[in-house]
């Protein structure tokens, strides 16, 4: 995306009072034509992985190509995140709606020739119905976005996050006018913990009480007391936060500026991991401009309430978005934690009164404020209020960014918005709050996604990151894969987390190798219960949920690979056989010509065979294969024939 | 005062006392690993683990850290907390072997082998941080640190290089639980 703010010069627009940001508001509105052609451009981090920079160059080429003959000239506006991830680069054409996904450059001079010429939608481009295949014209009919709601994510791919007038125009900073004009800081804390928001970042503590703690350690230590964004998302899969920061950077920023009036906060600080370039480039703007519009900084639209933020960025340490690890960070140590046993709202950055709130729940705030307690309370179920952003990856159709309310049931998240697995199997599990939650299995589909519910099954809601498996995930790779990724980021201050996750993680190495007895099972269930109860932080504490969770709901799986010494899933290399199929081979050699150890043999247009004392298990031929002839049979075979014929080790 | 219980037992503790300032004041037998009276606690062995409350809402706490609060109800010993012990000089006996401390501790928890593998047989640094402690608060100089992050953490001084900072008053070989700093002092200043 341009590096440059696309906004106008603002130096001169300084705002003195609320009614000046209505009037400039009202202005922007004014200037604009709703009944205007706008193209709109995805520009997350996704799509641009997927050329949509490329996209919009083309657009605009094809656009002042077609200039001479038309009448309009629409803008190109270049958002955040749709949250559509899976078939980007997206492009909406606007007023129609016309949703337009998978676009290349190629396609560029179709939208403008049929669209923007013609007003008639790209039939070759819109979303099909997957049950249908009948094609559908706008975001709102398409299922993935149907059923969701909205609420956080709501500017996000309508507004140029670069550009604050189009927040303002979208409704930004209105929360923070209606509390500094009609509301006390009182009133704001009330309103926050009427509303019933808990803490989005994965503990799902009540963040009006968490306010209110760090008021009653203000009356008893003083000021300064500092407001915190907790934007070191770290979880694999997990992208909510980016996309909030990347896309609406001003919900972040306005969240804080309340909470700062609300607490008499002057000074708040911005926490985010160095891995998110675009992310501080758009806060970094943000930033600015708010600030040359006088809604940050002194004497914020002349009401005499003073605050600033600063951006500290995070080195890439996974333990660093735990709170107490964050705040050393920030103060310029090694991130650390430290035990909480004196709270961080008490004593937390620089030693003082700290309220650390995740990007999330920052956001939600000026929604409290803006539309009040009892709307949002009225949202998701009751303990567990308002919407709740999960990114949807793995083994599903639809992977991308959905907002629902609190308390909809996991399959209805996965199954109807993300539209199952490929291929149409029910799904094998999915593992909810990262390397921290737990594997919850189909048999609890109907659990309602709140934190009250997925903690009683043995995961937590965390962050939001939610991975689907499916048959061809295997539960023992599975926790290997978290605990070596936990392993690597513990921060090796206490000794159960250093050394017991990488013992966990030998011991799991030695199961997925087929080796093992079912007492070891035991006793990994009992090193796993010591580093949870053990361990100094929450990265440790919740370190073996994955590895428990399996046991508790897969221990089958687990008795497979040491008793059968086999993989059911296929996935680890010691304990499965790679097959052709004689009935489905045509013998066209593709597979034994890209073999890396050249072990696949047969005549011309006769069966191959696999060598399976030379196979490394690489699965090249598997996916070369057009016929679907190699197969992958679970547990070791001494001879490379088709199981039948085929003799077990 | 404030009276809590520890085993069953009510004690009386003076205000910001911790649980294992307590406990050791009544007699009671908590072991630790990293804490010694000179320096800060840091919670780090977790050997001081003791229940706090009972039933399912018991949880773990370092005890060197925890502040006593009016009618808290500890337990130094529960199957809870022996579980955690028991691993974790486990653990120790195969990272640290060298160490007769460790393994006299692992005895006293009947631990009398490992089942891990020991990568060396001659390490008995279990990383307390007991020294980088006494020689940034006693002696107000950080000549040494923690190096490195999780499994690749160590005692060292800054880029590994030897140091002019140090000045050789051996709080840090003294303050050694293992006996490890004997062995890595040499480095520090840099004298073979």
């Amino acid at each position: 995306m341009a590096d440059q703010s696309t906004a106008r010069n603002l130096e001169s627009w300084r705002l003195g009072s609320c009614e000046e940001l209505n009037e400039l508001r009202e202005s922007i509105l004014a200037s604009r034509d709703p009944a205007g052609q706008e193209i709109v451009v995805c520009h997350g981090t996704g799509c641009v992985a997927n050329g949509s920079p490329k996209v919009a160059q083309a657009l605009n080429s094809a656009l002042q190509a077609a200039n001479r003959e038309t009448r309009v000239m629409p803008g190109i506006k270049k958002t955040g995140c749709h949250g559509f991830c899976s078939r980007g680069p997206l492009v909406i054409v606007n007023p129609y709606g016309y949703f337009y996904q998978k676009v290349g450059p190629r396609d560029a001079e179709d939208i403008v020739e049929l669209s923007i010429l013609q007003e008639k939608p790209v039939q070759r481009l819109l979303y099909k119905d997957p049950q249908s295949g009948e094609p559908i014209l706008s975001e709102k009919e398409i299922p993935f976005y149907k059923l969701q709601q909205r609420s956080v994510l709501r500017n996000i791919g309508k507004i140029d996050p670069t550009d604050i007038t189009d927040t303002i125009a979208a409704g930004g900073y209105q929360a923070l006018a209606k509390a500094l004009t009609s509301m006390t800081p009182e009133q704001v804390v009330e309103e926050v913990e009427r509303s019933g928001l808990r803490g989005r970042g994965g503990a799902g503590f009540p963040t009006g009480r968490k306010w209110r703690s760090a008021l009653a350690a203000v009356e008893k230590k003083g000021r300064p007391i500092y407001v915190v964004v907790n934007g070191d998302e770290g979880d694999p899969g997990a992208f909510m936060d980016r996309t909030i920061m990347e896309g609406d950077p001003h919900a972040v920023l306005e969240g804080l500026i309340l909470g700062a009036y609300a607490l008499g906060a002057q000074q708040g600080y911005l926490y985010v991991r160095a891995e998110y370039p675009l992310a501080i480039r758009h806060l970094e703007n943000a930033m600015a401009q708010a600030r040359e519009l006088g809604l940050l900084g002194e004497n914020i639209l002349d009401t005499g309430f003073s605050f600033d933020a600063r951006i500290n960025k995070g080195a890439g340490a996974f333990v660093c978005g735990e709170s107490t690890a964050l705040f050393t960070s920030i103060e310029g140590k090694p991130g650390n934690p430290r035990p909480k046993y004196v709270r961080s709202v008490e004593e937390g950055l620089w030693g003082r009164p700290t309220v650390l709130n995740n990007v999330e729940t920052w956001a939600n705030v000026p929604l409290i404020v803006d539309k009040g307690a009892d709307w949002y309370a009225g949202l998701g179920v009751a303990d567990n209020t308002g919407t709740k952003v999960f990114s949807l990856v793995g083994k599903v159709n639809n992977v991308g960014l959905v907002e629902v309310p609190m308390g909809i049931s996991l399959g209805r998240i996965i199954e109807d918005i993300g539209g199952g697995v490929p291929g149409g199997e029910p799904f094998k599990a999915v593992q909810t709050g990262g390397p921290s939650g737990g594997c919850i299995p189909y048999s609890l589909k109907d659990t309602p996604v709140d934190f009250d519910s997925l903690a009683e099954v043995g995961s937590m809601m965390g962050s939001g990151g939610m991975i689907v498996m499916d048959s061809r995930d295997c539960v023992v790779d599975i926790s290997r894969y978290f605990l070596r990724f936990l392993e690597e980021e513990s921060c090796g201050k206490c000794i159960p987390c250093r050394l017991g996750l990488v013992r966990m993680r030998k011991m799991l190495d030695t199961f997925s190798a087929g080796e093992g007895t079912p007492q070891d099972i035991e006793d990994l269930v009992s090193l796993s219960q010591a580093v949870k109860d053990g361990s100094l932080c929450a990265l440790g504490g919740s370190a073996p949920n994955p590895v428990l969770t399996t046991l508790k709901y897969f221990r089958d799986e687990y008795m497979a690979h040491i008793q059968n010494h086999e993989c059911p899933a296929g996935v680890c290399k010691d304990l499965i056989t790679y097959f052709i199929d004689p009935k489905l081979c045509t013998g066209c050699g593709v597979c034994a010509r890209q073999c890396p150890q050249g072990c696949i043999s047969g005549e011309d247009k006769e069966p191959h065979v696999i060598d399976a004392g030379h196979c490394i298990r690489c699965g090249i031929c598997l996916e070369s294969c057009k016929f679907g002839a190699v197969r992958v049979e679970p547990g070791v075979f001494v001879q490379g024939a088709f199981p039948g014929e085929a003799v077990k080790a | 005062m404030i009276t809590i219980s520890i085993d069953g037992q009510e004690v009386q503790a003076r205000p910001g006392w911790t649980v294992l300032e307590t406990a050791r004041h009544h007699g009671f037998y908590i072991p630790t690993l990293c804490y010694h009276e000179a320096v800060s606690p840091s919670g780090v062995c977790r050997m001081c683990l003791v229940q706090l409350g009972e039933g399912p809402q018991a949880k773990l706490v370092a005890s060197c850290m925890y502040p006593v609060a009016e009618g808290m109800k500890i337990f130094t010993d529960t199957d809870r907390v022996r579980n955690v012990r028991r691993w974790i000089l486990e653990m120790l006996v195969s990272e640290c072997p060298a160490s007769t401390e460790i393994r006299d501790m692992a005895a006293r928890y009947n631990v009398t082998g490992t089942r891990f593998e020991i990568e060396n047989p001659d390490e008995q640094c279990m990383l307390c941080g007991l020294c980088t402690r006494v020689c940034t608060e006693v002696v107000g100089l950080a000549a040494i640190s923690t190096v490195s992050r999780g499994v690749h953490k160590k005692v060292g001084t800054p880029f590994l290089r030897p140091t002019e900072v140090c000045v050789e008053c051996g709080c840090c070989v003294t303050i050694c639980p293992t006996n490890a700093m004997q062995a890595r002092i040499d480095s520090v200043r840099g004298v073979s």
